[in-house]
């Protein structure tokens, strides 16, 4: 038999767990039905042509789910490779009181509010892309297609640079914690074969703690997919697909930022709602995907 | 005159500011079995750490003294040599989990470079047997270590510090996180390997020191108070702490 106040915190609980999936199925109908004139319009074509032309209601979303995904890619690649860089310096190469405060530095970066990234992104960094960093690799990476073209300094590499400096904090703080928390009988296991510590942490500690690693990475390109204002300001906003990294582009986040007090059609609010539709879908499906990922990792271990 | 494989001289231990090894001088005949026993604390497991150079892996934990193996100063070599020809079994069972069986054993041989795959095959397979886990494991290589038992695991862990062919194996209280059937199968691979290597093993267990060590040395506060022959530790002792301690009346 349960006491009266167990009761009302069973109560309270419930109703505070339902309410987040009450909220998740509400966005999902919402998007859905809001999405639906668009779905019927342009069917498959809305994912997979280019052509954004409000004036004549013809509606494809392809530069966006473009832009989204090389520049989340960018920052997943980039951002996520100096994170974990970064969280194995701390862990295994400083201690004491440098640490910490290297450590509390870079946990800081994530407290910037993301149009101050914007601002720093379109008036530092865009002008020094357009006259420094885009004509050398033009120089000696040119015979790729990434790097031709001619520098506009916003684009694509622009807003890549700034989401990866924007997840770094995330990647960081969680796979730091996540390296702290390899037992220390894993690493004297390895330093008692004769491991150096490079050995020690390639082969040891960083397979031990790769599924925290990956959902390090995994909410950090979580946070790339749908962040909208930094990215706005210094991706151009061109609704066109272009093989180099030097030039502007347009994103789902940013396309619905943008075009949404301008939507005075249904159909053409109806495709910003499907726009938003995929970038949910999208985030989901991220989410699956390292879910299972770490499901298969946790299986192949037995039981850890 | 007998020889010695391990020659430790006035070796002090430091935490930080807290010395916890005040000068021991011990010295180990090759191929025997040597127990360290000790109440908690007394430094035993430090000691060992010692020889291996793992002690100083600690931030802020310093060394001083002389350890020779095999008439080699360990502490002017290199640690990665140093604990390549001194294996260390832990207290509690450690294989890597994200490895199966045989990358566990032939880690250490690929810290080396060894990377020949038949010799890589031979060695884990010698290793395992050594460590009396071969016959329970050769159909399962390749799954994960996680997989076996505890006693196992252990086993595991003797055969990855064999594969390399240390010396001398440490080993830290080997069998306290283990059930007695399986702490009576190491012990009895203790006798067996000791033809070939030199042991010195920590222990909490008294019966475990009296059953399988030639010499014992028992530790207290950081200081060797005795060492001896096994019998003569546990039944005419020279010191009264020591009599006191195998006695039961602490500890």
């Amino acid at each position: 038999m349960k006491r009266r106040s167990d009761r009302v915190l069973d109560g309270w609980l419930w109703f505070a767990a339902l309410l987040a999936l009450a909220l998740f199925m509400a966005f999902f109908i919402m998007l859905g039905t809001e999405s639906r004139a668009s779905v019927l319009r342009f069917g498959w074509r809305f994912v997979v042509t280019s052509v954004w032309d409000p004036v004549h209601s013809v509606f494809g979303a392809l530069p966006f789910l473009y832009g989204t995904a090389v520049t989340s890619l960018f920052a997943l690649v980039f951002g996520g490779l100096v994170g974990v860089c970064t969280a194995v310096f701390l862990v295994y190469f400083v201690r004491g009181w440098f640490r910490s405060w290297l450590g509390g530095a870079i946990e800081l970066l994530a407290a910037i509010p993301s149009v101050v990234y914007g601002l720093w992104g379109l008036f530092v960094l865009a002008p020094w892309l357009q006259h420094t960093l885009e004509p050398w690799l033009g120089r000696w990476l040119g015979f790729l297609p990434l790097f031709q073209g001619v520098p506009y300094g916003v684009g694509y590499l622009a807003a890549g640079l700034i989401l990866s400096v924007m997840i770094l904090p995330t990647v960081t703080a969680l796979s730091r914690d996540v390296l702290l928390a390899v037992p220390r009988d894993i690493h004297e296991g390895a330093l008692a074969l004769g491991a150096t510590t490079q050995e020690m942490i390639t082969h040891v500690a960083l397979p031990y703690a790769r599924s925290g690693i990956i959902s390090a990475l995994m909410l950090g390109l979580g946070r790339a997919v749908g962040e909208t204002i930094a990215v706005t300001m210094v991706i151009g906003n061109r609704p066109e697909i272009s093989a180099s990294l030097f030039a502007p582009g347009y994103t789902m986040a940013s396309v619905i930022a943008n075009e949404f007090t301008e939507a005075t059609t249904h159909v053409y609010l109806s495709a910003l709602y499907e726009v938003g539709l995929l970038l949910f879908l999208l985030t989901v499906a991220f989410y699956v995907v390292a879910r299972l990922f770490i499901r298969g990792i946790a299986k192949t271990e037995g039981n850890v | 005159m007998l020889s010695i494989e391990i020659k430790v001289e006035a070796l002090h231990a430091w935490y930080g500011n807290d010395e916890v090894l005040h000068g021991i001088d011990l010295a180990i005949e090759p191929r025997s079995v040597t127990a360290i026993i000790g109440p908690s604390g007394c430094g035993k497991s430090t000691f060992i750490r010692c020889l291996n150079r793992l002690h100083e892996t600690n931030p802020g934990a310093r060394v001083a003294g002389h350890v020779w193996v095999g008439g080699e100063d360990v502490y002017r070599m290199d640690p990665i040599d140093v604990r390549r020809t001194i294996g260390m079994v832990f207290q509690r069972p450690n294989p890597f989990p994200t490895m199966s069986i045989f990358d566990n054993v032939a880690l250490g041989l690929k810290f080396a470079g060894v990377k020949d795959r038949r010799r890589l095959r031979a060695r884990v397979e010698e290793s395992l047997a050594m460590a009396a886990l071969w016959d329970e494991v050769k159909d399962r290589l390749h799954q994960p270590a996680m997989s076996l038992s505890g006693g196992q695991q252990q086993r595991l862990c003797i055969a990855r510090a064999l594969a390399v062919e240390p010396r001398v194996l440490l080993m830290d209280e080997p069998t306290s996180a283990l059930d007695p059937i399986s702490t009576m199968r190491i012990e009895e691979l203790v006798q067996n390997l000791k033809q070939t290597y030199t042991i010195v093993i920590v222990t909490h267990n008294m019966q475990q020191a009296a059953r399988i060590a030639d010499q014992t040395a028992f530790f207290l506060d950081g200081h060797l108070i005795e060492v001896g022959p096994t019998s003569k530790v546990f039944t005419k002792p020279d010191d009264k702490r020591t009599e006191d301690y195998v006695s039961g009346r602490f500890g």
